[in-house]
């Protein structure tokens, strides 16, 4: 048996499909995973992300510890109530984990982690912040909820404070409000408009409860993940991992090098990457056939060389499948995939596929034949 | 809890089996498969005339998660396939035992000899996987 977040008797009294993810129950679906995918697209979707790890930072070195340790840049985070993403490295470049930064206040942050990372990160994080004097706590008292989708900001608000509604509401992209032990974010892993909301694991069912009383459809990890798939957002542990870094995962936009002088772990391995050169692609593949492109599958490019698809899934919106892939140094615009023992023709294409339920890549075109 | 009606044979692979009143018999896939499959977004069926084996894979049901062959309960040749999936295939999902049939074969034997297993044998294989 798993871990289990404060709403997985919920889960299970709804008829979901459990699965384990990273050491926890979680649930894949509660029925049709394409109809919640639909929903997240065209009005709104509730997802239990309690399993990710929440660790708050602070104290007088917080800041200067997070400039040493994330890839981006938490300076960038000027005022208090803003967010950004980033990668932890390791000294090699290797990415630990990519997590999101909160920034509340002078020397107070929150780092949201991936479920199957957290004990690494905390094994990574811990001793720093305490040679560092800065206090760690993770917040295993905090539920997490993600609620996306056109429609999302709108039935969220119902359920904040009248006094915090009107600020809430306000919120730009990536930047977060908190009361109290609540803390309301404008972010998300769909591509589309929403909040995630942090709040006291006793409060969660009663707030997934009066989401779903407001039509918000409960959404399992299948539909999170072929949302995220078609936005462009990289999955821990399929698209990255240790053994690569953010220059060859699409995540070069993510490192900021810029102030020069800011020496953060695994600056230097990157540099030296950069100066080498001929990095390998991260690329979208769309699928010129009727099939699924999955994890592993090999991708051949013209003169032979191979890559690996590192995601891939159906895509509900473009009505094909589409994926993830690392390619070898080059500008081939159509590869070769292998899937179920078949050289199928895919196209290679630039992220996201979808943004804000508008697909912004063709699906199967038709026209197009490998010589 | 899945369906599975009473009149119906059962291979142990997931497959079931309704005698037609022409001799034929229809197949498809239980209800028990299907939900373990998850949403199916393409099926491929084999060609009409194709003789098969008993256990042979003669079709492909590809859910977002994984793709699945789909196995042949009796020997018998392909007399139709259900064209309609192609277009839809969630109907497998929506109605296993109805419109989500996949294929029609001609048995080369009597169902009777055929080995498959009645409604309450499956359903203990069923609960057990």
């Amino acid at each position: 048996m798993g871990r289990r977040t404060p709403l997985h008797d919920l889960h299970v009294a709804s008829g979901a499909r459990m699965v384990d993810f990273g050491g926890w129950d979680m649930p894949v679906a509660y029925g049709s995973q394409v109809e919640e995918h639909h929903a997240v697209r065209r009005a709104a979707g509730v997802f239990d992300v309690s399993h990710m790890g929440i660790i708050d930072l602070s104290g007088a070195g917080a800041r200067a510890l997070l400039r040493g340790l994330l890839a981006n840049d938490v300076a960038r985070l000027a005022r208090g109530g803003r967010a950004l993403y980033s990668c932890l490295l390791n000294e090699a470049g290797g990415i630990l984990d990519d997590l999101i930064a909160y920034h509340f206040a002078a020397d107070d942050f929150r780092l949201i982690v991936n479920a199957g990372s957290r004990d690494k990160d905390l094994a990574w994080i811990g001793p720093r912040a305490a040679a560092a004097g800065v206090r760690l706590i993770e917040r295993t008292d905090l539920a997490m909820l993600a609620v996306q989708g056109p429609e999302a900001r709108a039935h969220v608000a119902a359920l904040l404070p009248p006094a915090v509604v009107d600020a809430a509401l306000a919120l730009p992209a990536f930047h977060a409000l908190r009361f109290g032990a609540w803390c309301v974010a404008r972010t998300g892993y769909t591509g589309e408009d929403g909040f995630e909301l942090m709040l006291p694991a006793a409060a969660a069912a009663d707030a997934w409860r009066a989401l779903n009383a407001r039509g918000v459809r409960s959404c399992g990890l299948g539909a999170r993940d072929t949302l995220r798939l078609e936005a462009g957002m990289n999955l821990y542990g399929n698209d990255m991992d240790e053994t690569t870094h953010p220059l060859e995962s699409g995540l070069a936009w993510t490192v900021a090098f810029e102030p020069a002088d800011r020496d953060f772990t695994g600056r230097a391995a990157l540099e030296a990457a950069r100066a080498r050169g001929a990095m390998r692609r991260f690329v979208g593949l769309v699928l010129e056939e009727r099939a699924v492109m999955r994890p592993h599958q090999r991708v051949r490019v013209a003169g032979g060389a191979e890559g690996q698809v590192t995601s891939g899934t159906f895509s509900p919106t473009l009505q094909c499948s589409i994926a993830f892939a690392r390619l070898p140094p080059g500008a081939e615009p159509q590869v070769e995939v292998e899937v179920r023992g078949r050289w199928l023709p895919a196209r290679v294409v630039k992220f996201p596929f979808v943004r804000n339920g508008r697909a912004l890549v063709s699906g199967i075109t038709g026209g197009s034949k490998q010589p | 809890m899945s369906a599975i009606p009473p009149e119906l044979h059962y291979a142990r692979s997931h497959e079931w089996v309704r005698p037609l009143a022409d001799g034929n018999v229809e197949v498809g896939i239980s209800d028990h498969a299907q939900q373990a499959l998850g949403d199916l977004v393409f099926v491929e069926l084999p060609e009409i005339g194709r003789t098969l084996a008993a256990g042979e894979a003669c079709a492909v049901v590809e859910s977002v998660k994984a793709a699945s062959d789909v196995y042949s309960p009796l020997a018998g040749t392909v007399v139709a396939v259900n064209a309609q999936l192609a277009a839809a295939p969630e109907l497998v999902n929506q109605q296993p035992y109805g419109q989500g049939w996949l294929l029609r074969l001609r048995p080369a034997s009597p169902l009777a000899e055929a080995g498959l297993l009645d409604a309450r044998a499956y359903a203990a294989i069923a609960s057990g996987s």
